[in-house]
Order: structure tokens, then C-alpha cells, then sequence
């Protein structure tokens, strides 16, 4: 904020000396607001709380066929660290893609524009519930990966957070760049599905890249959650060089840049009329 | 303080929306005014002059195609941090999310807006106060124009821009507004509002503008735009009267007159010689002159006739 929260006194109101507000609390105000907004909303509460559940419970019988011969890795491991995606996918993805489009049907998005919170920030404050509670379910899903399912301990705690903060920020943004796609937030529901079919599919959540055939590991290697799955993996189960944890983390880097890029270009803040 | 500086400025505005050439529509086609501090200022004009169009080039919303725009001595859309935390704004059209309560909703905005007034002062400025635990979504389209307006004014801004603040709202409500709207001009706060009732703005503007086609076609004080316009005097004849009876109208001051179904309108820039004279020539000739009607032009005529509505003044 610039320093222009004084006003000159006796023009207005009460004259009372007032603070400028901050990014946070602007930030805070909105995703508290937000919050209260999930919480009576019974389909999103259902979506973010229980699908990824249910798709770890899903993908898990998917995973069991494979031969995971070639990754070193057992179904549980690949399950559990590709229930992080899933995570991503139905918490951040899924429901603030709904969110998004619902306010800006609603002209809540060109209201706010009006006042003093920026553009980046509308998006950011609202994402705030998603961020908190997808962080929450990552760390249940370690707690209950090393206490009752005998996994490890993450080999690099700093790597999965670095990659559980890109992803969250990775999918807020294709999520707000996708609602360009979405008149509802019904069909918005819908316009998420290739996205996530893909995301699901090629990103190794639950069929690694390793265990691809060559030509279809190459290409799923350039899908944009595949990356952040793989840094996941990693800080949870270790086992990559630095030169491979270096070019995922560019690789990354380079899709939440594509992402924010594609919010600045394509994303609307009121209707079509 | 330099009161009576401008606090707003529009010099060759222009906003163009889709492409340039024939394929975009230009909705502002080179508007200029100024707003002064503490002055309430409204703009009119027909449904698609431009009003809400030029309103959200000075809010900041949208940056404008030509021309320059300063509130507050900067650039509403360029220099938007230093614009925002001292205005207020009411969209033409804002929403809010229809699941959160009155009082969830006001706390939310109060959050992000600097020296908010508490939340419960906000509602009783409005008179929301016992609606505070109602949800959007049941709010009437009045109510939800106050709790608009509670937000506009939740960080006391200095300049409020208020697009059709009173659209919607029953009478009671909208007298309440004005009221609301007139103690804040008062304490001096800057005022630009748009709205297509005429007595609104004359009833609250200190200047206005009328717009037409995204110009500005006339402006002034109140008494300077309807100053122009003639005052206007009806009344029928009994049989066997004519307008030819009367007494030599240039002697009277009259501009024009017409007649049409049985009665007759004299327009004067003069009422009361006008007035006088065709009185007392009734009582010499000691005749009733039927449905006798006489006023200044008002805000109303001086709009039709600028405005140039498609119905024009009826007869």
C-alpha cells in the first residue's frame, strides 16, 4: 500500500485518523468471507472434503495393475503421494474454479474491483479457504502414510512443501484462467473435466511416468501438474538427483508462469453479456 | 484546505469498446467537466447516453480509449492505490454473494476498506439494521440497493460517485437517500451521481450535465439548463372563443402558442406579465378560462427538449 491513507481533515466524516488497510487483511476479509461461502455449500464441501478420498480409494485398484517394476515403487507409495494431485485437482482446481465463475455471475468480482483491493488479491483472498485446506489434507495424508500405513518419514520435507505451495498456486491460476471456458458455475464443473481426465490420466498420480512407455512418458512430462507431482513424490519418498528435482522445479516454474499469464489474458471479471 | 478546487476533472474523454473503425461503438464521444469539492454533481441522459460508461472511466475501472481523467489530483486507473482508499462507489450493477448475511457481507468489504465505520453504524445509516442476519439472496432489489449504498460510504470517502443510486427503490426509500446523500454533501463530501429522475437531480444537484449519444449537450446549475427554456400556460376557451379573441399575444410576451383538442398553451419567457394579462382580459370579458394551468419550465422540459426523447413534448 502507498502511503495515502490520510485524508485531509474536516473534509469528511468524522475526521478520525484512520490506517491504511493491508494485503493481508484485505486478503483475510475475502477468504474468511469465502470460507463461510464453502461451508453452505453443501455440493463444494462434498467435492473438496471427500473426493480425494475417494479417488485415492478409486485410483488405488488402478495403480494395483500396473507393473511398477520399472519405478521402484510400491502401490502404496505411488497411491499415497498421488493422492496430492488429487488433492490439487478437487480442492483447488475444482471448487475455485466454481467459486470464481459463481462471483463473477454474481458481479461480486466487478463489485470488489471498486474498492481498494487489487486484482491479485480478489483472486488470492478468495483461493485462501482451498490453499488452507489442501495444505490441511497433505499433511494428513503424511501423518497417516508414516503412522498407520508404515511409509517413511519425508526424505525432503522442504521439497514436497515447495511443491504442494507451486501446485496450489499453479491450479488456482489455470483454475481462474479456465472460467474464461464456464457461464455457470455449473458448467464450470463441467469445463474442469478435461483438465482434470488428463491431469489424472498423464501427470503420474496414479500411474507413474516411469512405468509409461517411453514416447507417452515423454509427452505426459510436459502436462502441467506433472512436475509438482513428481517434486511431491519426491519430498516424500526421495530418490531423484539434483539435476531431475533442478529441471522439475524450472519445469514448474514455467507452468505457473504460463498459468498467471493466462489469467492476465484471458480472465474476465464480469459476465458476458 | 483548498475548498472549491476541482476534485474532478474530464477533459476529451473517450471510450471506445470493441475494435476501432466501423466494427467497435464509441458509448463516449469527447466529454469535458469538472466537479468541485463539496459540490454534488449529476449527470443525466437517456438510457445508453454514455452516464455509466463515463462513470467507470472516473472510478478507475476501465482505462479510457482518449482523453484524461484526475480525482483527487491522479489518474483513477493508473495511480488506483492512492484513488481508492478515498472514494466511495456505487455501481450501476454490483452484486454481492447471495449466501453471506447483510452484516457478513459488510464486514467483509469493511476488511478491505481503510478507517471503515463499524459495521452497525453502516446499517443504521441505512436502515438495515434489523435486516443485519438476513441472507443476499432474500433481500429485496431496494434493500440490496441500501446495502450498496452502506458500502459506498463504509470508509467515509471523500468524493462517493453513485451510478442510479435511487433505481429500484420505493419513495420512502429514495426520500431517505437523498436525505443521506444531502447530509453527507453537507459535510462536505463530493458527490457525482447519475440518474434518469429528473427531480432527483433537481432536487439534489448543485450542477449537472445532460448527456446525449456520449456528449454532453448542456450544463449549468440547475436554474442556468431550465433558465432557457420557456414557462408554459394551458387552458381551454368556452365555445365560440378563439385564440384570435385574445388580446395581441407579442404584447403579452408570448413566444408560441399551439393549439390542439380544444386547448390552447402559450409559452412565455415572462409568466407572470403573460399570466396577469390574459387575467385580467378573462374578467373584462367575464369569461372562465377552463383547466387553467400555468408553470415554469421545469427540469423535465428542459431534459425532453434537449435530450431529444423520440416522443418529443406530445402535442
Amino acid at each position: 500500500m502507498a502511503g495515502n491513507g490520510m485524508r485531509p481533515a474536516g473534509t469528511t466524516g468524522t475526521g478520525v485518523p484512520t490506517s491504511s488497510t493491508t494485503v493481508a487483511g484485505r486478503a483475510l476479509a475475502l477468504g474468511r468471507a469465502e470460507l463461510t461461502l464453502l461451508l453452505r455449500n453443501k455440493s463444494a464441501l462434498y467435492i473438496t472434503l471427500l473426493m480425494p478420498v475417494f479417488m485415492v480409494y478409486a485410483m488405488r485398484s488402478g495403480t494395483k495393475n500396473l507393473d511398477l517394476e520399472a519405478t521402484g515403487l510400491s502401490v502404496k507409495e505411488v497411491t499415497m503421494t498421488g493422492a496430492f494431485g488429487y488433492v490439487l485437482l478437487f480442492v483447488v482446481y475444482y471448487h475455485l474454479m466454481s467459486a470464481y465463475t459463481a462471483r463473477r455471475e454474481e458481479l461480486v468480482l466487478k463489485r470488489l474491483r471498486t474498492g481498494e483491493t487489487g486484482d491479485a488479491e480478489i483472486l488470492a483472498g478468495a483461493a485462501l479457504p482451498s490453499a488452507a485446506i489442501a495444505l490441511a489434507q497433505c499433511v494428513l495424508l503424511v501423518v497417516a502414510g508414516s503412522v498407520w500405513l508404515d511409509m517413511p518419514a519425508p526424505a525432503r520435507p522442504d521439497l514436497l512443501l515447495v511443491g504442494v505451495l507451486l501446485g496450489i498456486v499453479l491450479l488456482a491460476a489455470l483454475a481462474a484462467a479456465s472460467t474464461a471456458l464456464a457461464r455457470t458455475s455449473e458448467s464450470a464443473q463441467l469445463a474442469a473435466m478435461p483438465l482434470a481426465m488428463v491431469s489424472m490420466l498423464g501427470s503420474g498420480m496414479f500411474w507413474p511416468l516411469a512405468a509409461m512407455p517411453e514416447a507417452l512418458a515423454r509427452f505426459c512430462e510436459v502436462l502441467p501438474m506433472t512436475p509438482v507431482v513428481e517434486l511431491m513424490r519426491t519430498g516424500w519418498l526421495g530418490g531423484a538427483s539434483t539435476a531431475e528435482i533442478l529441471g522439475r522445479l524450472g519445469a514448474a516454474l514455467v507452468w505457473v508462469i504460463v498459468g498467471v499469464f493466462a489469467v492476465r489474458r484471458w480472465f474476465r471479471w464480469e459476465p458476458r453479456r | 484546505m483548498d475548498f472549491g478546487a476541482s476534485v474532478i476533472e474530464v477533459s476529451g474523454l473517450r471510450r471506445r469498446y470493441g475494435q476501432s473503425g466501423d466494427g467497435g461503438f464509441e458509448a463516449v464521444r469527447g466529454v469535458s467537466f469538472t466537479v468541485r469539492r463539496g459540490e454534488l454533481f449529476a449527470l443525466l441522459g437517456t438510457n445508453g447516453a454514455g452516464k455509466t460508461s463515463t462513470v467507470e472511466l472516473l472510478e478507475g475501472l476501465a482505462r479510457p480509449t482518449e482523453g484524461r481523467v484526475r480525482v483527487l489530483g491522479h489518474d483513477p486507473y493508473e495511480e488506483r492505490r492512492a484513488v481508492r482508499p478515498r472514494i466511495g462507489v456505487m455501481l450501476q450493477e454490483g452484486g454481492f454473494p447471495s449466501e453471506l448475511t447483510v452484516a457478513e457481507t459488510v464486514t467483509m468489504w469493511a476488511g478491505c476498506t481503510t478507517g471503515a465505520r463499524p459495521v452497525g453504524e453502516a446499517l443504521a445509516l441505512v436502515q438495515l439494521t434489523d435486516r443485519r442476519d438476513v441472507r443476499i439472496k432474500q433481500l429485496s432489489g431496494g434493500e440490496r440497493r441500501r446495502l450498496d449504498l452502506a458500502l459506498a460510504l463504509l470508509g467515509r470517502p471523500e468524493v462517493l460517485f453513485l451510478d442510479e443510486p435511487t433505481t429500484g427503490l420505493d419513495p420512502e426509500a429514495r426520500h431517505m437517500t437523498w436525505e443521506l446523500v444531502r447530509a453527507l454533501r453537507d459535510e462536505g463530501t463530493t458527490v457525482l451521481l447519475t440518474t434518469h429522475y429528473l427531480e432527483e437531480a433537481e432536487a439534489l444537484a448543485d450542477r449537472l450535465a445532460i448527456m446525449r449519444e456520449g456528449r454532453i449537450v448542456a450544463g449549468g446549475t440547475p436554474a442556468e439548463v431550465i433558465g432557457g427554456y420557456p414557462a408554459r400556460i394551458r387552458f381551454a376557451m368556452p365555445d365560440g372563443w378563439f385564440v384570435g379573441d385574445l388580446p395581441p399575444l407579442a404584447a403579452l410576451g408570448v413566444l408560441r402558442h399551439e393549439e390542439g383538442a380544444g386547448r390552447i398553451e402559450l409559452q412565455t419567457k415572462e409568466l407572470q406579465r403573460t399570466l396577469t394579462g390574459l387575467l385580467v382580459w378573462a374578467r373584462e370579458k367575464d369569461i372562465e378560462l377552463d383547466g387553467l394551468d400555468a408553470r415554469t419550465a421545469s427540469l423535465e422540459e428542459a431534459f425532453l427538449a434537449i435530450a431529444g426523447t423520440t416522443a418529443g413534448r406530445g402535442e
